[in-house]
């Protein structure tokens, strides 16, 4: 029998099976467990039965869902709010789980962090209580996000039952067209494959596109794979993947380091390994992409025009869209590029690195904002980095507010929400009815894209901006 | 968690694919303790108005379906957010199986760990039985899960598949932490071979 070759996915999915059970079903050993404050029930479900932690030193959690992003660190308002991250605080103390908490130099959003601090390393399984872990196979990982009970189950046993997905690989060819930037890549490949179309598949991206992309661009692009149905997203680890961990706190040094170099370079797709599915965008066809509906299927170049729902046979999918439409208030057939905006959001897990931030004040400076603009840092360590370039003044003397690092208005749960039939030019990653506020309409886009809103009070094609 | 073997209940269809957990629970209630009950949270913003008062046009408001125990959804329900709460909601609301054609694969997990049966079925199965359900307010499905069978009340059949994993799961709704526990032996080994072959992971 001629032996084929392995996948990144099965690969890693290999070396990580404690044991087999019935149905198909694998125990999996978890080499990393994020936290936050979705985390305390968890915790709270632990401390009421009396269960240990079998590996602190594996569990890494910070506060970002919760935290406020205005500046100045007094008391949370809200005794809910203050209550949750005063939770995660306790338990962790209690646990001997290292925590970045409110204050601490190094908290920031949980997918931002863990890179960052270089727990998120090739050849891992990592989870964490949060739909967008798949951020972290950027590098080449597989890492996933996991429900409540699934929490404290790691937490209790290090391990996770999982039945294997099946694996689909998608390859964007040729190359990156200038003013193209990672989020319109995804955009355009959920569109492609739809809001369910990778439900029960791992995706690994690939490609001369993929294989370009920076680190802060990779980790967009795998961040987005659960608004394709993905559960994970991976791409296979490189020189650009070593070059960012090399020194990185968590990241081994010396003969580690050389051990891990070694075992990591040998994590790529073997040349013959078979995908159960093979999907593949040219990049000449991907423009600066907008969501116009309520899925974040719903995207279309910006020169596009709102699709008209008589024209869809499908009356499922007709009836769908007319709802979207309805609920964003817009007209069918209208041009997507100048729909005035009420205000802009540049963060969250999606687009709140140095790389996005950037991006976003090139289009800010020199500029002024005409619209309410928010920008939020992903962590600590992002804010610095950026203030060291001047970033902040750049965004600041446009009129842009410059925050404190959090979720914030990707998921509203710290209060950072926008009013009902407000619409949100927004950098994050889901723009389903009242995520970012009951009612309110969200169009997600690049950071230069938010920027070129906000500068505009439009949907503005950022290439018009000169 | 309360097992599940049998129902017969109400069903009530929902037509549009790509139902959020969003749209099942907003986010603004994830911080409420489990026990304060999810029931009435369930959909909130689309089943209720501002003012809290129904909305009459959703469909677990319509009479015929506010009994409903079952869900007849279309494709990737559930999708989205991991909140585990967008199960507590369907739970605690009354409802025990979500029939579709695909189901986010994290909400998916979810249901099994809370005593919630999802049902994959060919979307045109789902489609049918949904149209049937819209025709008929009231009519009651059986769901036999030891059986694998849906069963409308023309009593022909419909077969589906659970992986036996999850089955006996449901069936005697047992603690998966105890079960995992019991293999602590092979966890422990598990941990020594790594810590030979990626000592950098500590």
């Amino acid at each position: 029998m001629a032996a084929t070759g392995l996948t990144l996915f099965e690969k890693i999915w290999r070396r990580h099976v404690v044991t087999e059970g019935p149905g198909g079903q694998s125990l999996l050993y978890v080499d990393r467990h994020l936290l936050h404050e979705g985390s305390t029930h968890a915790f709270g479900r632990m401390e009421r039965k009396g269960l240990a932690v079998r590996r602190p030193e594996a569990c890494l959690a910070t506060a970002d869902h919760y935290v406020p992003t205005a500046s100045g660190r007094g008391e949370i308002a809200d005794p809910e709010v203050r209550r949750m991250v005063a939770d995660l605080g306790r338990h962790t103390e209690r646990l001997g789980i290292t925590f970045f908490g409110r204050g601490e130099p190094r908290q920031g959003i949980v997918h931002v962090i863990g890179p960052e601090q270089g727990a998120t390393q090739p050849g891992i399984l990592l989870v964490c209580g949060d739909s967008h872990t798949a951020t972290h196979g950027a590098f080449g990982a597989l890492a996933f996000g996991i429900g409540s009970t699934e929490v404290e189950h790691v937490l209790a046993t290090q391990c996770l039952w999982q039945r294997k997905p099946r694996v689909m690989r998608v390859t964007v060819t040729g190359v990156r067209a200038p003013g193209i930037a990672a989020k319109d890549v995804i955009l355009a490949i959920i569109a492609r494959i739809g809001a369910g179309g990778g439900v029960g598949h791992a995706i690994e991206y690939a490609g001369p596109v993929i294989r370009a992309l920076s680190m802060d661009e990779r980790m967009t692009v795998c961040n987005m794979s659960i608004e394709a149905g993905a559960r994970a997203g991976m791409v296979a680890p490189d020189e650009t993947t070593f070059a960012y961990l090399e020194g990185r706190p968590l990241v081994p040094r010396g003969a580690g380091w050389a051990q891990a170099l070694a075992h990591w370079r040998a994590l790529p797709s073997d040349p013959d390994a078979v995908f159960d599915r093979e999907v593949t965008l040219d990049a000449a066809d991907i423009a600066p992409t907008v969501t116009w509906g309520t899925s974040p299927q719903d995207a279309l170049p910006i020169t596009a025009r709102i699709p008209d729902p008589s024209a869809v046979g499908d009356p499922s999918r007709r009836a769908s869209m007319e709802r979207a439409l309805a609920y964003m208030g817009l007209t069918a057939g209208a041009p997507l590029a100048g729909t005035p905006v009420s205000r802009v959001f540049i963060g969250s897990c999606t687009n709140s690195r140095l790389e996005d931030l950037r991006a976003a004040a090139a289009v800010a400076r020199g500029r002024r904002a005409a619209v309410p603009a928010l920008v939020v840092p992903g962590s600590g360590g992002v804010k610095r980095a950026a203030e060291a370039e001047g970033l902040d003044r750049v965004f600041t003397e446009a009129g842009f507010e410059w925050r404190e690092p959090g979720c914030s208005m990707c998921v509203g749960m710290n209060g950072d929400l926008a009013a009902a039939r407000e619409r949100v030019a927004s950098t994050s990653n889901r723009n389903f009815e009242g995520r970012q506020g009951k009612g309110a309409r969200t169009h997600l886009m690049s950071p230069a894209m938010a920027a070129a809103a906000a500068v505009t009070g439009r949907l503005t094609d950022v290439r018009t901006l000169a | 968690m309360d097992p599940f073997v049998r129902l017969t209940a109400v069903a009530a269809p929902m037509d549009l694919p790509n139902i959020d957990t969003d749209r099942i629970i907003p986010a603004r209630f994830l911080r409420r303790p489990r026990e304060s009950g999810f029931g009435p949270l369930l959909f909130h913003d689309v089943r209720f108005d501002a003012t809290g008062a129904e909305q009459p046009d959703f469909v677990l408001n319509r009479p015929g379906h506010r009994a409903a125990r079952i869900l007849v959804t279309a494709e990737n329900f559930g999708c989205g957010s991991s909140r585990e709460m967008a199960v507590w909601a369907l739970l605690d609301h009354g409802i025990r199986v979500v029939i579709g054609p695909s189901f986010g694969d994290i909400f998916f997990e979810n249901c099994f760990k809370n005593g919630v049966l999802p049902i994959v079925v060919p979307a045109e199965t789902a489609a049918g039985l949904r149209q049937a359900l819209a025709a008929r307010p009231g009519t009651t499905l059986t769901v036999d899960l030891e059986a694998e069978t849906v069963t409308p009340p023309d009593g022909v059949a419909i077969r589906f598949e659970v992986d036996g994993f999850r089955k006996h799961g449901l069936l005697t709704g047992r603690d998966e932490l105890a079960l995992t526990l019991e293999q602590m032996p092979a966890i422990e080994a598990f941990e020594a071979r790594r810590r030979v072959e990626m000592p950098w992971l500590g």
